[in-house]
């Protein structure tokens, strides 16, 4: 089991103008910090975080898993949904310490280790759900836990499971057919939707949607060992894709 | 001009899978908010709760204090370290305009204007002193309401200025008076454009960092128009502008609210300069309500001169359109690039138009998807029903009688502009028989005998826009300081691959899929083996970027011209190493071959690689494939459509469902009808949420209040029925792609098409108006109103009301609409504070 051990807060560096705080602050203005361990994406993390860090937060600046978008931080936009112990849960609306010793799954924790898309994410692909792809993660992973508990909805039935996810670009339609046609695959499989996508091509290593093919591949070691909801994270230490260290500096593509 | 089919090639006409996908659907992307720099600090604003007030003190001392704090700016602080916010679009000589600096020194006008800026380590911390900051107001009287604004010894929403109105701008074509005077019918009404707020789902983010070559400085923005930022923000600070690098990452959607230069991009750049560190700045949603720009707000004038048969002889519109507080970048245009489509697809002798831009102490309105064209196409559709109720005639006969046949394309139409190319007829008669038109209308008789209360409505929009702006003469003309040509480039690389450049700036448009398309097509190389690369003006150093449906229809234009030139460069090599005349080698399916004998060939690829390596040129023939190309197209493109929607109104609470949507649209040739298809989705769940869900609220104190997604009802997926769509193809003729755009089709069509189909279902009650959005309290009270002045045509409306009579209203009816549960709000009254 890999583990690794996060410094709290933003690797701001020391400021040129900043003033000298040293440790003479009132108390009023000292955080309490705490020691969290959250299993994200199969994978135990560590961090010592103050008490008020979001999850959302910790997800994207102290973990560096900037595939949970922010979109509100009011808990309507649905674009900060992940996986809690298999649910789907806003993470701008709970914080850190809140998930201490649970299991989070965000939308890096989805596509095989082979870059296999997981069903979903191919079947947003194959419909056209997405446009500018803010919104995207959340949806996903509103329609994992979605399917996990209707594995044959209808279209009336998808729209309103989708109604906890807004998305300014697509109108609903393509989104709608996208978990119409994950929930088809889906039933091929008997994959559980909330898991972590089992890599279906041995030759194939890369991510290339154009090659990551879903479908009819069965797939009875579909999940990575972790269950459906609420039950303990996974052994067999999937690697979780994000940047991981949060003293990166920019993103891919952008240098 | 007749319909065709649109023409299939390898790849363009054809769906292909995006490109961008992959990285989308994985999260591996790269948004503006996700950038983190070393020795980044972070920025937050102190924004005025005053809609308008005198700023007498701002106290930092007390932020400055707080853990984290790097340092803290008032608007006096940095007063002399960058102009005023841009506008580029003085539409008048003699428009008046109030300064506009990044944050207000003397006097705030809206709420949500900076006064002050805190910087700190975290943004935490940021926000933490912030709430330390203390600021001093005097208050002055807020004007909330347009009409109220332009009345005498109205108070003023900016105290250097001695008016509200910004301009008067007109256009007029034929005898206007001579219309009017003998017309048999004339119709007037009065529509409201109710306040929207853009909301795309990634809030805005900013990131300046002092770094990359020499002196270069380097902005990442979520914008959808990276060249603008940085020729506009060089100009403002005084940047030379060769030292200003400016990238959109992946933009989270813009719809318009990333069209601008905003006050953070430029905080952010001279702080970042300041301090000699990297700074950014992330909208919280509930500053992006008040601080990122709003779009429609105006009140539409507008007479309809008819003969007795229908016939159109002359339009009248008088326009109030709310800057609010100031002229962002194209603020006063927007209402300009309406101007031209009021008489819409429809033949007239004269046209009289006249708008007054009028400044409010609410957030400035810039373009929201459509951008002035969603208004005019309202008014013009939702009059000609009424004018068809006035004669007494099917609203769609009376379209038919006035709209300009197929065959008088090319067609200068009524607002001055030629209209190329079109098919009226076909795009509606293909609607007519998706939407069974005649049974729908028998269906809607029958439930109007039977006397019910869910009664029926058929909403009609014949619409037309124009897109793919612009000509940049035209632009020019308009007083517009930017042209509106575009660029491509084609980099042809050693081993035949190809990266694409293009200075359009997608935002979810799927330029990445599309422009391989093209250029597959138009290079015979593999769709897999081409980039396209964009939204960094170090990598496309020209470029006017994406909005106003002009991606294809010009960028895809520049594509395909450069694209060609390549071809030629490479068919003198190809020539050369076939050891054949120029004039009989010939280029098709990648390859070049010798005419009389075909299996002498070379393809795009080997021609690429021996270029590269230059071992065998012709005689003074440069090294290279590479080409580019700026198109500027002569007119705009015309994309149309004919709408239908069947709505059901329940008459006691005033619920509208929508049963089913139908639109056809004529975007011209089409390069990936997948692509095509998501953006008129789209583009009709905003149209529809203006008719339906949607309006921004004030105060008569000037506070926004809808500031959040609780309060500003931004549909979901349950809140639309399934869209069937299809297409009718009239090539443009304004560019060798014949291609017309589709970005704001469905937002320009749709709204009309539901309100006329709202009241369709409830016109025999008297009702002839409606505001938006057509929520349960605006109908319901609608239907009332019409009871109480006893308008209906029978005892319908009194019928109706009494039902009514001692109910508790609507208000419950709206919060059990499954619809709405998710963040029932939406009902919250009428459009900005009064306006109505």
């Amino acid at each position: 089991m890999t583990t690794d051990h996060l410094p709290s807060g933003d690797p701001g560096g020391t400021p040129g103008h900043a003033h000298d705080h040293g440790s003479d602050l009132p108390a009023d203005l000292v955080e309490s910090t705490h020691a969290v361990s959250v299993t994200v994406n199969g994978r135990l993390r560590r961090a010592t975080v103050p008490a008020r860090r979001l999850l959302s937060d910790f997800l994207r600046h102290d973990l560096g898993l900037t595939g949970t978008h922010v979109g509100c931080e009011h808990g309507v936009c649905g674009c900060c949904t992940v996986l809690l112990d298999g649910a789907a849960v806003r993470a701008c609306l709970l914080l850190a310490v809140g998930v201490d010793g649970r299991a989070v799954t965000t939308i890096e924790g989805l596509a095989a280790e082979d870059g296999t898309l997981h069903p979903v994410q191919q079947a947003f692909h194959d419909e056209h759900g997405l446009q500018c792809g803010f919104c995207t993660p959340g949806f996903v992973m509103s329609a994992c836990d979605f399917l996990a508990d209707n594995a044959t909805p209808t279209r009336a039935e998808i729209r309103e499971g989708m109604s906890g996810n807004l998305c300014r670009c697509t109108g609903y339609q393509n989104i709608t057919a996208a978990v119409e046609t994950a929930a088809a695959r889906l039933a091929e499989t008997g994959q559980d939707p909330r898991a972590r996508c089992a890599g279906n091509d041995p030759d194939s290593g890369s991510g290339a949607v154009a090659r990551a093919r879903m479908g009819a591949t069965p797939n009875e070691a579909g999940t990575t060992g972790r269950g459906p909801a609420g039950q303990g994270p996974s052994s067999t230490g999937a690697l979780d894709d994000g940047p991981g260290d949060p003293g990166s500096a920019v993103g891919e593509g952008d240098a | 001009m007749t319909t065709t089919e649109n023409p299939i090639q390898a790849n363009v006409g054809r769906t292909r899978l995006r490109k961008e996908d992959a990285r989308l659907v994985t999260g591996r992307t790269n948004f503006t908010d996700d950038i983190r720099l070393p020795g980044m600090v972070h920025m937050v604003v102190v924004r005025s709760p005053m809609a308008h007030a005198k700023v007498t003190n701002v106290d930092l001392t007390g932020a400055l204090d707080m853990p984290g704090v790097v340092a803290a700016f008032s608007g006096a602080d940095l007063a002399d370290d960058a102009g005023g916010l841009p506008c580029a679009w003085p539409v008048t000589e003699d428009m008046v305009a109030p300064e506009h600096k990044a944050l207000a020194i003397d006097e705030v006008a809206y709420v949500g204007d900076g006064v002050a800026v805190v910087l700190a380590s975290t943004a935490a911390e940021a926000v933490d002193a912030a709430e330390r900051v203390v600021v001093d107001y005097d208050p002055l009287p807020a004007v909330v309401d347009m009409k109220a604004a332009i009345a005498d010894g109205a108070d003023l929403a900016q105290s250097t200025l001695d008016t509200n109105v910004s301009y008067r701008w007109p256009l007029a074509n034929g005898d206007i008076d001579a219309a009017f005077d003998g017309a048999d019918v004339v119709v007037e009404r009065e529509f409201v454009q109710q306040r929207l707020i853009p909301s795309a789902m990634e809030p805005r983010a900013v990131v300046a960092a002092p770094m990359g070559v020499s002196d270069e400085l380097t902005v990442w923005s979520a914008t959808q128009v990276p060249h603008f930022v940085r020729v506009f923000l060089a100009a403002v600070i005084g940047i030379d502008e060769q030292n200003l690098r400016v990238i959109a990452p992946d933009v989270g959607g813009g719809f318009g609210s990333k069209l601008d230069i905003y006050a953070e991009e430029i905080l952010a750049l001279v702080l970042a300069q300041k301090l000699g560190r990297p700074v950014k700045w992330t909208e919280t949603r509930s500053e992006g309500f008040q601080a990122t720009i709003h779009g429609r707000d105006q009140v539409q004038k507008i007479s309809l001169a008819m003969d007795a048969d229908g016939r159109f002889r002359g339009l009248k519109v008088d326009l109030l359109a709310d800057m609010g507080a100031y002229m962002q970048l194209l603020t006063p245009g927007i209402p300009i690039l309406g101007a031209f489509m009021y008489s819409g697809i429809y033949k007239m002798d004269a046209y009289d138009f006249s708008c007054r831009g009028v400044f409010t102490n609410k957030t400035p309105t810039d373009a929201y998807r459509g951008a002035g064209r969603p208004e005019a196409t309202f008014a013009i559709e939702r009059i000609v029903d009424e004018a068809a109720h006035e004669l007494g005639v099917d609203p769609m006969e009376l379209r038919k009688r006035n709209w300009i046949q197929h065959d008088e394309f090319p067609y200068e139409m009524i607002g001055t502009l030629t209209f190329d190319s079109g098919n009226y007829e076909a795009a509606t008669a293909r609607a007519i028989e998706m939407f069974d038109y005649d049974g729908r209308r028998a269906e809607q008789a029958n439930r109007r005998d039977s006397g019910g209360t869910k009664q029926l409505g058929i909403g009609i929009s014949t619409f037309t826009e124009m897109c793919g702006l612009a000509p940049s003469r035209v632009l020019g003309n308009l007083r517009y300081v930017a042209g509106g040509w575009e660029y491509a480039q084609v980099r042809m690389l050693f081993s035949g691959k190809v990266e694409v450049i293009t200075g359009t700036s997608p935002h979810g448009q799927g330029h990445d899929t599309a422009w391989s398309q093209i250029a597959a097509d138009a290079l015979g190389v593999p769709f897999e083996d081409i980039i396209v690369r964009h939204g960094d003006t170090a990598v496309s150093h020209r470029g006017l970027d994406t909005y106003g449906s002009r991606s294809l229809v010009v960028g895809g234009a520049a594509l395909a011209a450069a694209c060609g030139k390549v071809v030629e460069k490479a068919r003198r090599v190809a020539a050369h190493l076939l050891e054949a005349d120029e004039d009989d080698v010939e280029f098709s399916d990648g390859a070049f071959r010798v005419v009389g004998s075909p299996e002498t060939s070379m393809t795009m690829q080997e021609v690429s690689t021996a270029t590269f390596v230059a071992h065998d040129l012709p005689d003074g023939m440069e090294p290279s494939l590479d080409s580019d190309a700026s198109v500027d197209p002569d007119n705009f493109s015309y994309p149309h459509g004919t709408h239908l929607a069947l709505v059901e109104v329940d008459t006691e609470t005033g619920q509208v469902e929508l049963l089913d949507y139908v639109s056809v649209d004529d975007v011209g040739n089409v390069v990936n009808p997948q692509i095509v298809e998501g953006q008129v989705h789209g583009g009709l769940a905003q149209g529809i949420a203006q008719a339906l869900y949607e309006g921004a609220v004030y105060d008569q104190a000037g506070n926004l209040q809808t500031g959040s997604f609780v309060d500003y009802y931004v549909p979901g997926a349950p809140d639309f029925p399934t869209f069937r769509t299809d297409r009718t193809v009239t090539p443009a003729t304004t560019n060798d792609l014949g291609v017309k755009g589709v970005g704001e089709a469905g937002t320009i069509a749709s709204t009309p098409a539901i309100i006329n189909g709202v009241i369709d279902a409830v016109r025999h009650l008297g009702v002839n108006e409606v505001l938006m959005p057509a929520s349960p309290r605006n109908v319901w009270t609608a239907i009332q109103q019409a009871a109480a002045s006893g308008s209906a045509d029978s005892d319908d409306a009194q019928a109706a009301a009494a039902v009514q009579a001692d109910d508790a209203g609507p208000d419950a009816a709206a919060a059990d609409n499954a619809g709405q549960a998710q963040h029932a709000a939406g009902d919250t009254g009428t459009s900005t504070g009064g306006d109505a």
